[in-house]
């Protein structure tokens, strides 16, 4: 998808996590609209730290430095509740108490105000994943792959700037997995979201098809 | 230990220094102030001053007048003896029951019967032991007269033993299901099972297991909760009064009747006794922490020992045995009161009452009513209270692992209520002030605040802290997600702690009578007062009254979540 002009996608300038005196990663990059940038690292190789200071939710015995922008915002010192980064966790994490229409309409963005309207897109969204239906539904009745893919339109109606994806995929099986990832890859690009991807899965990052970082014990890039 | 914190330790977004000073500095004066100014109100008329009763000068008069008292070294040393050995025989039986059931299907059996006990008063618990081991109570009965031979009741003094064991025996029921639920909600916080699979490949039984590789680790977690108890045992008025001997009756309960005396002098005499009940814990305290180093000093031997002890079964049966009879004695107790509150004529020997009359309810129960509505007020209001202060706590993170707040959390625990309530009340009168329905609230408080934070920390610190993270990431304030998110995840959690704060407030007998000034009563006061004049019906249906309204307390916290949840199947556990 082409970029109409002023959007040019995320910029991770000199992004740098120290722990205790030690450098965990250095990092820079510009994943564009519809593309991926794929970090991979062992555990503790500080993956999640670099997921947490993009999204905005360092634990403070981290220190960081560097600039993270999108489309020319600066977004480093913006608090995580006004950053609008979308994040998919290994879990679904829907919200035990409310519907499934309910976890969706949490998401949505407020600058859409009328009830109906709100509703109308929560079921459209719920449509467009083959889940149509589903909104009275409790979360808990929902397979693993039906909560994924709630999770990920939850986070699609929250008009997000950009996706931080965190291994979103490592707890379904094979099948189900290439079809999760296959259908967050296509809406996020047709969306032209940036996205994020953190994982230790090969296959994941060769499906992506994006650039790669690797960091931890190999030097990163 | 160190990493246990790690864990715990919540991802602050952008930490808010000032504020959480702020919340925190409140909470510790919440908290702290009423203790210390409490404990000074006592000390000062101790040594002569209190103004207002025409005390201006200082004098150990009152100390010695304390000593001429008769049979006072008695009196303390039963009080003494009741907080060492009820503390200590509560310990051992949660010690070996966790050692030896932690992780089975037995474990959850036991908890499911135990966890019910908490919302039973103390007085309650006591009134329905002394109704089973009277000479005439229940247990009598079951036997006579065929195997005693007894067709009248036989001159025993029990309850009222000269010992003060019935006392230890009634405050062990009460507080073992306590500190039992205390070393569950400190359980998942020790790797018991881990440790269980190494120890047990190494041969050594369950309970030597445990004892080596957990218990120092679990008993750290515990620790402030076991002097609370011992506290606790050690200054017990109500039950004390039920249960305890009666001449001389143990000191903190000479020392509430000369606080009540209407002879004003008396006053003097009660700080006096309530600063040397201050100086009986101190000492209590300094026992219990000998006792703790020569534990310490025991397992250490017996770890060096290399003896696996692999046959421990029937110590864990003895231990298992001892849970379920403490709980069945109470369950039993409550259905003695319940057979009495409805009895007609219920002669010796018999069983089971004659006829059985609504009469005792219907006779107390509109006398009853204004206590019922006064001890609902109080219980619901600063249960309330205590909910939104223990939600605010938590969610500013004050309460560290370590930090001062956790300790001054439990000061009103582990400092005798009889040493500062008695205090706050001798500052109030100074004042001028009158008994009043909202200092009564707020005494209720300060003991129901640290049921509530205690009983929500652990849910609180288990819930996946991912789905805030979610939740901001969505463009949610940090309130929002409070509000949308954590507190409706955690509904059941809250509930529960309301109604453990609401059972807390309604049982709670001595601030209530000092403070209410005889003015204000509750089900409690009215029903611990029908103690000395020995009408089993009134004592039945007033026991039975003051057992249900906690009871309706955690009822509601645990149907709530199922109508508000039906149709939430993760919502439901």
């Amino acid at each position: 998808m082409k970029p109409d002009g002023k959007t040019d996608g995320l910029h991770l300038e000199a992004i740098s996590i120290r722990l205790h005196g030690r450098t965990l990663l250095s990092l820079s990059a510009l994943v564009r609209p519809g593309d991926i940038l794929t970090v991979m690292g062992p555990s503790g190789s500080g993956k999640s730290a670099l997921l947490a200071y993009l999204g905005g939710f360092l634990d403070p015995v981290f220190k960081a430095s560097g600039r993270i922008s999108i489309d020319g915002l600066d977004l480093t010192g913006i608090a995580v509740e006004h950053r609008r980064c979308g994040m998919l966790f290994q879990d679904p994490l829907l919200f035990p108490h409310l519907s499934v229409g309910g976890n969706l309409l949490f998401g949505l963005t407020p600058s859409i105000a009328r009830r109906d309207q709100r509703r109308r897109m929560a079921e459209q969204a719920l449509i467009d994943v083959e889940l149509e239906g589903f909104f009275d539904r409790d979360p808990a009745t929902l397979s693993g792959g039906q909560k994924a893919r709630v999770a990920l339109q939850r986070v699609m109606l929250s008009a997000p700037r950009f996706l931080l994806l965190d291994e979103p995929f490592s707890k379904l099986d094979t099948d189900l997995r290439q079809q999760t990832r296959a259908l967050i890859f296509s809406r996020a690009k047709s969306a032209g979201l940036p996205i994020v991807l953190v994982t230790h899965d090969r296959a994941d990052s060769d499906a992506a098809g994006g650039n790669v970082v690797v960091i931890g014990e190999e030097s990163s890039r | 230990m160190g990493r246990q914190t790690e864990e715990n330790r919540p991802q602050d977004r952008r930490a808010n220094v000032t504020r959480r000073f702020t919340v925190s500095g409140f909470m510790l004066a919440l908290l702290s102030l009423p203790v210390l100014a409490g404990l000074a109100g006592t000390i000062g008329p101790a040594f002569g001053y209190l103004p207002a009763l025409g005390g201006d000068h200082v004098t150990f008069d009152h100390f010695a007048d304390l000593a001429a008292q008769p049979h006072l070294l008695r009196s303390s040393l039963v009080s003494l003896a009741t907080g060492l050995v009820t503390t200590g025989v509560s310990v051992v039986m949660v010690m070996l029951f966790t050692a030896g059931y932690a992780g089975t299907r037995m474990f959850s059996r036991i908890q499911h019967m135990v966890s019910p006990l908490l919302a039973v008063p103390h007085a309650a618990a006591a009134f329905g032991l002394a109704f089973l081991v009277a000479p005439s109570g229940l247990i009598i009965r079951l036997l006579s007269p065929g195997l005693t031979g007894y067709t009248s009741p036989p001159d025993w003094l029990v309850p009222q033993d000269p010992l003060g064991l019935t006392v230890m025996a009634g405050l062990v029921v009460k507080e073992m299901p306590f500190l039992f639920l205390v070393t569950l909600s400190a359980l998942p916080q020790v790797p018991v099972a881990q440790t269980r699979t190494v120890t047990a490949n190494l041969g050594y039984g369950r309970i030597r297991g445990f004892l080596i590789g957990s218990w120092p680790l679990l008993y750290r977690q515990i620790r402030l909760p076991v002097f609370a108890v011992l506290a606790y045992a050690g200054s017990v008025v109500d039950v004390a009064m039920i249960l305890g001997p009666a001449l001389p009756a143990p000191l903190p309960v000479r020392i509430t009747g000369w606080m009540a005396d209407s002879d004003l002098r008396l006053r003097f005499l009660a700080s006096a006794g309530a600063v040397l009940q201050f100086g009986l814990t101190l000492m209590a305290v300094a026992l219990w922490l000998i006792a703790e180093r020569v534990g310490a000093f025991l397992l250490r031997r017996i770890s060096g020992s290399g003896i696996r002890q692999p046959n421990d079964q029937w110590i864990c049966r003895i231990a298992c045995a001892a849970m379920a009879v403490s709980a069945a004695i109470v369950f039993l107790g409550l259905l003695v009161l319940f057979l009495w509150s409805i009895a007609g004529l219920w002669p010796f020997p018999s069983l089971l009452p004659d006829n059985m009359t609504l009469q005792s309810w219907t006779r107390a129960l509109p006398q009853a009513v204004t206590p019922i509505v006064t001890t609902i007020a109080l219980a619901g209001g600063s249960a309330t209270i205590g909910l939104v202060l223990a939600i605010g706590l938590l969610w500013q993170g004050s309460l560290r692992a370590g930090g001062a707040l956790r300790v001054v959390l439990y000061l009103p625990l582990v400092v005798p209520q009889l040493c500062f309530v008695f205090g706050l009340q001798i500052l109030w009168l100074t004042l001028g002030l009158d008994a009043s329905f909202p200092l009564l609230l707020f005494v209720h408080l300060i003991f129901v605040l640290p049921y509530a934070v205690l009983s929500l920390s652990q849910p609180w610190q288990a819930l996946d802290r991912r789905y805030e993270t979610v939740a901001t990431g969505l463009g949610k304030s940090p309130l929002q997600v409070l509000l949308l998110v954590r507190l409706p995840m955690l509904t059941r959690a809250c509930l529960t702690a309301f109604a453990v704060g609401f059972a807390v407030s309604a049982g709670l007998y001595l601030p209530t009578l000092l403070i209410g000034a005889g003015r204000i009563v509750t089900i409690t006061t009215e029903a611990v007062a029908l103690s000395s004049g020995g009408d089993r019906r009134a004592i039945g249906v007033y026991a039975l009254l003051q057992t249900l309204v906690p009871f309706a307390g955690f009822l509601i916290a645990s149907l709530v979540p199922h109508l508000l949840f039906r149709d939430r199947r993760a919502m439901r556990i």
